[in-house]
């Protein structure tokens, strides 16, 4: 593994190379060019790709996705799951729903939806709140836990509605879903808010320090010190009231709830977790690579309904798409064994 | 050596005998609460409606013994069963051999492409049965456009019977050709990983890999085997499925596979391998059956049942990882540390 | 004249990717005899047995012969069927099956699917622990059973594949005194049946009380072949690392110095028993005893990791009664653990995270983790140390033993304790490298930090601690001073 550079200018290129590549992180140039890749082909196969629909297009379909990979990035890189998030968020805009409605229905107040969407983002943590417990100090296995939660919160939604809509909601939500300011999609903006703000927790704060290294040990982790008990509670209650927004914000825009909305995107968010290069054992993942790799699937997809290929086409393609890079790291991984052998 | 010495028994498989005594409360409560319950219609109403749901969860089985998870094989039994009705009405209908066996074979090409994913290029099975899952259920829509087959050949939707007769109260009891289909894959499951060397193999390399490729056993044929016989039952399951709702429906499927995952923990496979059996795998399915079943006819609201179905798996899963003086210790620990 | 070896090799060169692990390695085991290869890490010790049991491939111009006649290759089944059978380290069981399906494995192994013989099954495993002397219930799960059990599986399993040659990699590293006794009594049980065994073990003195002759492997070539009688563990560590070691008894006299650590009375029963002991500023203590004394149970009492059920802890005067060893931290106590891989470091995360994880409220900048204040702690600490990385954002597990060790101390340093634990410090340490751990301690306690060192190596906390404790069963049972006792006393004290 000695360095031998045979010309000066060999050595410039590679310390210019390695210097843009820690900074981005391989992850992301890899996302990057994929997004590049995915830019240019749309956009040469069809010219109305590259408009301000396709924009809106993906600025009012990314957030709800994009909320709920949130919800399963942080319990993922601890090395667990929540499968529940999808019919968490569901239950969490019941929730915001049921309070509207008690408090007049279209004619509730400001401070009605503001109370309810509190409640809400209470019901989405106290799922965590129960799950995170019983994963930290019983070990059972998150995908168990997570999938009880899932099945007793799908139940209960189910059991609430009778399986029916419920909609008849004040008018001042719509813009929430599908309103903008100074030409900004407002869901986006909320998506980018969350993104941020987990951005920040994961990547500055003690909480989302500590859970990287309960995802890659966690005795080791409560061995120097941490409260590793209290952070997986901790990140699993945060990861049920990420749901809840994402459930109001699904609430407002389809300006109804119905226990089963955005059913299919449980196994994306996950997909788009390990496409952001998340490890699938924990430990290791960044929210910056995560939101790169929503983009991507989210333009996959509104370029291929622009084509006319249906959104199942898309998923398809998804799928393709994340065997594919799981392909091409082993590949690098093989090409630095050998290079190190060698 | 022919004696069995009950505590033996009991230690040896702890989850079998909880679930039989809970199983046995249930049946003994139901009994004195509801006239119907302990009848043969009802008995045969269970098994009817659960076996689809065992032969996928014995296939499922077989994939957590050898440590793998697999996400995908509810959606591969939908493919399986618009191939096979596809390919049937071309040569002409078919029967039940030539479905049976056109569907396992399918499957089973479909587990394979899993394993073969997952081994060569040293893919979790998590990631990868995730990606086929979309990959699977995306193209079938989009090939199906979402449309359902109902122009079906007569063997596959006409109810065959096994044992019919009239209870003395005037209910019909039925037993359906696919508890036959059922019943044969369990027992084929049950000798494979109890009985043949390549099922015992099987648990080696999902309790221990690294020990396991020491002593020369071979991985590669360790997947093949695992994920192919899921995609065989899954195979199986699809094209019995099909009898009882007498039409293909593209997404009927999808999402099922998220429940049998719950029966078949709930019978004591450990995810992460080596553990798990047959009886365990049947209990579990049968629990969550009998419980809906027994909700049913105390007229509890349908959409009540997996609620609390629900609460019952999370209850389980929480007291079978911390056994009740274990959580007790735990909570006094707190308390004083 | 000399029996004919069961296995011979010779010529033995293996090279991964320019680095030569073994050059020009010659070996042989004779029939029923126990043999040690004794070597550091990094000797090449792993690499020949991987080499005998046909993992690795050694280079064209190897000989091998066994039972006097020369064998082309090897392979893993071939080795089997030459009754060559390793026991590694992590034994390689199956903790979810029967004993009786441990020890008969082989018979469901083969590519071809046959039905299994669940009698015969038993009946091989019963007549191998029977040979063993060993009587475990064959139905019950192997997780069921302790270490010390599982490996006596591990050696039935070896049996029931009728072997002429058993290899043990480091088989007692886990064992408590009395469980490697009967180990031991196992292995000679062996011999006189005619099995050869080959211990590959650091332990020194196991290494001299057991085998009758030691293969000294260094930097991947052959030192010699040596008998151990007349052999001392000295010597044989100067054979080992190729340098003679000086070592002298400290000096140093604490008796004034102010109490850091006081433990009265303290009890839990199962663990230890009423334990008391004091350490003062500067002043570095030694714990040893056998495994399973209740060292590190002990240990982790003090650290507020296991709850004691009577007696008192005092740090700097103040009683600590601690709810987790978040209030030992706080209370100025750091602990290096016993078991660097899976508890003392997280060997996937970076260099740099690992050294601030104890200290994260001393990087925050208004309440978040700052990046520019971590860099400099992390450099502060490898610097302070002489720790050799790449850069501090590579993973730890691409350190060497000895320079992981380092990071383990500079994450608890940077607590600023008054009392650092230090558990069994060199375990999987070089013996080049433990010199350099010592003189960091010996640098602490110069600076004023309490030292309680645990080590079941006698001679190391007879070189380098002021006042040495010895424990057994759960019980201080003795107090040395290493400048009126002897070494060889002390071992025969300790190791009875």
């Amino acid at each position: 593994m000695s360095d031998n550079p045979t010309t000066l200018d060999r050595r410039t290129q590679r310390s210019w190379f390695r210097r843009i590549t820690t900074r981005l992180g391989a992850e992301n140039i890899g996302l990057l060019l994929a997004l590049v890749a995915v830019i240019t082909f749309f956009g040469l196969m069809s010219p109305q790709f590259l408009s301000m629909d396709t924009f809106n297009s993906v600025a009012f379909q990314l957030p709800e996705l994009g909320l709920l990979t949130l919800a399963m990035l942080m319990p993922i890189i601890a090395g667990g799951i929540n499968l529940s998030v999808t019919f968490t968020a569901n239950l969490c805009g019941l929730t915001l729903a049921w309070f509207l409605h008690v408090n007049g229905g279209p004619e509730a107040g400001v401070l009605a939806f503001v109370v309810g969407s509190v409640l809400a983002v209470g019901v989405g943590t106290a799922t965590g709140l129960v799950m995170g417990p019983v994963i930290a100090y019983t070990g059972a296995h998150p995908i168990l836990v997570s999938l009880s939660m899932m099945i007793f919160v799908r139940g209960l939604g189910e059991f609430l509605t009778r399986g029916a809509d419920i909609s008849g909601f004040p008018d001042f939500i719509q813009p929430l879903g599908h309103g903008s300011i100074w030409g900004f999609p407002i869901p986006l903006l909320i998506l980018l808010l969350a993104v941020g703000a987990w951005h920040v927790l994961m990547g500055r704060t003690r909480l989302g320090f500590s859970n990287y290294m309960i995802g890659s040990n966690i005795e080791a982790t409560r061995y120097s010190g941490i409260p590793t008990r209290r952070v997986v509670t901790w990140i699993y209650a945060l990861s049920g009231a990420m749901c809840a927004i994402a459930g109001i914000i699904m609430m407002a825009r389809f300006n109804s709830v119905r226990v089963g909305h955005g059913e299919s995107y449980l196994l994306i968010t996950v997909l788009a977790c390990f496409l952001g290069g998340v490890n699938p054992f924990g430990g290791f993942g960044k929210v910056v690579s995560v939101f790169l790799a929503l983009i991507v699937l989210q333009l996959l997809s509104s370029g291929l309904n622009l084509l006319g290929a249906s959104q199942h086409l898309a998923t398809a393609i998804w799928g393709i798409m994340l065997v594919a890079v799981m392909i091409l790291r082993w590949a690098a991984g093989q090409l630095t064994f050998l290079r190190i052998k060698r | 050596m022919a004696k069995v010495r009950i505590p033996q028994l009991l230690r040896a498989n702890p989850t079998e005998t909880w679930l039989v005594i809970v199983l046995l409360l249930i049946t003994i409560g139901m009994s004195l609460s509801s006239a119907q319950f302990f009848t043969v219609a009802n008995l045969f109403n269970l098994l009817n409606t659960s076996s689809v749901n065992l032969i996928f969860a014995v296939g499922l089985l077989v994939v957590l013994i050898a440590g793998g998870i697999d996400i995908s094989f509810a959606v591969a039994a939908s493919v399986v069963q618009y191939v096979v009705a596809t390919l049937l009405a071309k040569v002409g209908g078919g029967d039940w051999v030539s479905g049976l066996v056109l569907g396992a074979l399918v499957g089973a090409a479909l587990g394979a492409f899993n394993a073969a994913l997952i081994y060569y290029f040293r893919i979790i099975s998590i990631v990868v049965t995730i990606a086929t899952f979309n990959i699977f259920f995306g193209l079938l829509m989009f090939f199906t456009k979402g449309v359902s087959i109902y122009n079906l050949p007569d063997w596959w939707i006409h109810r065959t019977m096994l044992i019919e007769f009239q209870q003395a109260n005037g209910a019909w009891a039925d037993l359906t050709l696919p508890v036959a289909i059922m019943t044969a894959c369990v027992v084929a499951t049950w000798v494979l990983i109890r009985h043949t060397s390549i099922g015992r193999q099987l648990y080696a390399f999902g309790d221990n890999p690294e020990g396991a490729r020491r002593l020369g056993i071979n991985i590669a044929a360790m997947h093949f085997v695992a994920f192919g016989w899921l995609g065989l039952m899954a195979g199986i399951a699809g094209v019995a499925q099909v009898h009882y709702t007498q039409q293909v429906v593209p997404n009927a499927l999808a999402g099922r596979e998220l429940d049998v995952l719950a029966a078949v923990v709930l019978g004591g496979a450990r995810l992460g391998g080596g553990r798990g059996t047959v009886l365990g795998c049947v209990l579990g399915v049968l629990l969550i059956s009998v419980t809906q079943n027994a909700l049913n006819l105390l007229g509890i609201s349908p959409y009540a049942f997996k609620m609390i179905v629900g609460a019952v798996i999370l209850a389980a899963i929480t007291l079978s990882n911390a056994p009740l003086g274990k959580m007790l210790a735990a909570i006094r620990a707190r308390r004083s540390t | 004249m000399a029996p004919v070896p069961v296995l011979s090799l010779a010529n033995i060169n293996v090279t991964f990717g320019g680095v030569k692990a073994l050059q020009n390695v010659s070996f042989e085991v004779l029939p029923g005899e126990v043999q040690c290869i004794a070597g550091e890490n990094g000797s090449g010790k792993s690499t020949l047995i991987k080499v005998i049991s046909g993992v690795y491939q050694p280079a064209p111009g190897a000989e091998i012969a066994i039972g006097g006649s020369a064998v082309s290759a090897m392979t893993p089944v071939a080795a089997h069927h030459a009754g060559i059978e390793v026991i590694w380290q992590d034994l390689a069981l199956f903790p979810e099956m029967t004993v009786a399906e441990n020890i008969g494995i082989r018979q469901v192994l083969g590519a071809v699917p046959h039905l299994i013989n669940h009698g015969a099954m038993r009946t091989v495993a019963r007549d191998a622990l029977a040979r063993l002397g060993a009587d475990l219930d064959i139905d019950a799960p192997l997780r069921t059973f302790a270490i010390a059990q599982r490996q006596i599986v591990a050696i039935a399993r070896a049996l029931a594949g009728e072997a002429r040659i058993i290899f043990m990699d480091e088989p007692t590293s886990s064992l408590t005194r009395s469980e490697t006794d009967r180990l031991l009594d196992i292995v000679r049980t062996l011999s006189a049946h005619g099995v050869a065994v080959v211990f590959v073990s650091h332990r020194l003195a196991e290494v001299l009380e057991i085998s009758s002759r030691v293969t000294v492997l260094r930097d991947g070539t052959l030192v010699g072949v040596y008998p151990t009688e007349g052999m001392t563990q000295s010597r044989l560590t100067e054979l080992m690392t190729g340098k003679t070691f000086q070592t002298t008894v400290r000096t140093r006299d604490n008796a004034a110095a102010q109490i850091v650590l006081a433990v009265e009375g303290l009890s839990r029963p199962g663990d230890y028993e009423d334990v008391s002991l004091t350490i003062r500023r500067g002043e570095t203590v030694g714990l040893t005893g056998l495994l399973g004394a209740g060292r590190t149970e002990l240990a982790l009492s003090i650290f507020g990791m296991l709850r004691p059920q009577a007696g008192s802890i005092t740090v700097g005067g103040k009683k600590l009664n601690a709810r987790s060893n978040r209030d030992a931290i706080a209370g100025g106590i750091g602990y290096l653990s016993e078991d660097r891989l899976a508890l003392g470091l997280i060997q996937q995360q970076s260099i740099a995270d690992n050294t601030v994880i104890t200290v994260l409220d001393k990087v925050l900048r208004a309440g978040l983790i700052s990046g520019r204040k971590k860099d400099a702690l992390v450099r502060g600490w490898i610097e302070d140390l002489a720790i050799k990385i790449g850069q501090p954002t590579d993973a730890i597990s691409t350190l060497s033993g000895g320079n992981q060790q380092r990071i383990a101390i500079a994450k608890w340093l940077a607590v600023g304790p008054r009392l650092l634990i230090l558990d069994s410090p060199t375990v999987g340490v070089d013996v080049g490298a433990r010199a350099g751990i010592f003189e960091i301690v010996e640098k602490l306690a110069a600076e004023g930090l309490a030292i309680l060192l645990i080590s079941d190596e006698v001679p190391e906390v007879y070189f380098n601690a002021d006042r040495i404790l010895h424990m057994a069963a759960g019980r201080i049972v003795a107090e040395y001073d290493p400048h009126t006792v002897t070494l060889k006393d002390l071992e025969a004290a300790v190791y009875g």
